[in-house]
């Protein structure tokens, strides 16, 4: 496929993305983004917590708490951090510096980088009305050139196409 | 001779990808774009973009620490 002739060829994705701090946001645009540049025909679904993504100011963030996993810099090495830390203010700004500050470190993609990279790509990108409706969201603080659409919107596309993913 | 070089030294997954992709499009059928790299997750990532995309990846090696690859655009 030649930038979008031929579209019936092409392999297609969809993608449901339900979660919006700053570490669940990187899995739907990294194969989002990849997907399209390997010629794959991408539809993104952002309901719940993932409709956040399509706001035009990004301020995500990233939370140790409830998060065993997630591991920190301390005391010279890496380590878990206890729930009753997480709950301190001010540790989920201190957590989202650090990581932001790795992101770019370590020469990882910005969530901004990957989402306009996404729409150049021509990335389909559905806005879940019901959430809009639920969350009271305004469409003017949305990104331009998306889709507000419901469950069947996104079970047309994925009836077509040949991988479905949930994050 | 490669006809552009790409520098993604430094450039973390998938922006290799993403970024040789667009270099990619501006280009000929024919004409290969050299790309230089310092994640080493790029040598499976590339040999598979290749692969999918039917684009020809004419080699792939490592300089110090530097990989280098050389793709020619097919499609």
């Amino acid at each position: 496929m030649v930038d979008g002739m031929d579209l019936d060829n092409s392999k297609k994705m969809t993608i449901i993305v339900t979660k919006g701090t700053l570490d669940w946001a990187y899995p739907p645009f990294i194969l989002a983004t990849t997907a399209a540049a390997m010629d794959v025909d991408v539809t993104m679904f952002f309901t719940f917590y993932g409709l956040g993504l399509l706001d035009k100011e990004l301020d995500l963030k990233v939370s140790p708490l409830g998060n065993p996993a997630m591991e920190m810099p301390m005391m010279g090495g890496h380590m878990g951090m206890p729930n009753m830390i997480g709950m301190l203010p001010g540790v989920t700004s201190g957590a989202t510096a650090m990581m932001k500050n790795m992101i770019k470190k370590k020469g990882v993609a910005s969530i901004e980088e990957l989402r306009e990279a996404a729409e150049l790509s021509d990335v389909r990108m559905i806005a879940c009305q019901m959430t809009v409706d639920l969350f009271e969201k305004k469409k003017e603080d949305m990104i331009d050139g998306i889709e507000f659409g419901g469950a069947a919107t996104w079970m047309e596309s994925a009836l077509a196409s040949d991988i479905n993913l949930y994050i | 001779m490669a006809d552009a070089t790409l520098d993604a030294k430094g450039l973390n997954c998938p922006l290799p990808i993403l970024k040789a992709k667009k270099a990619l499009k501006d280009m000929a059928n024919g004409q290969v774009l050299e790309i230089l790299a310092t994640d080493p997750g790029a040598i499976k990532d590339f040999e598979a973009f290749c692969r999918t995309t039917g684009n020809k990846l004419l080699s792939s090696g490592e300089d110090g620490g530097t990989f280098r690859f050389e793709i020619e655009r097919v499609a």
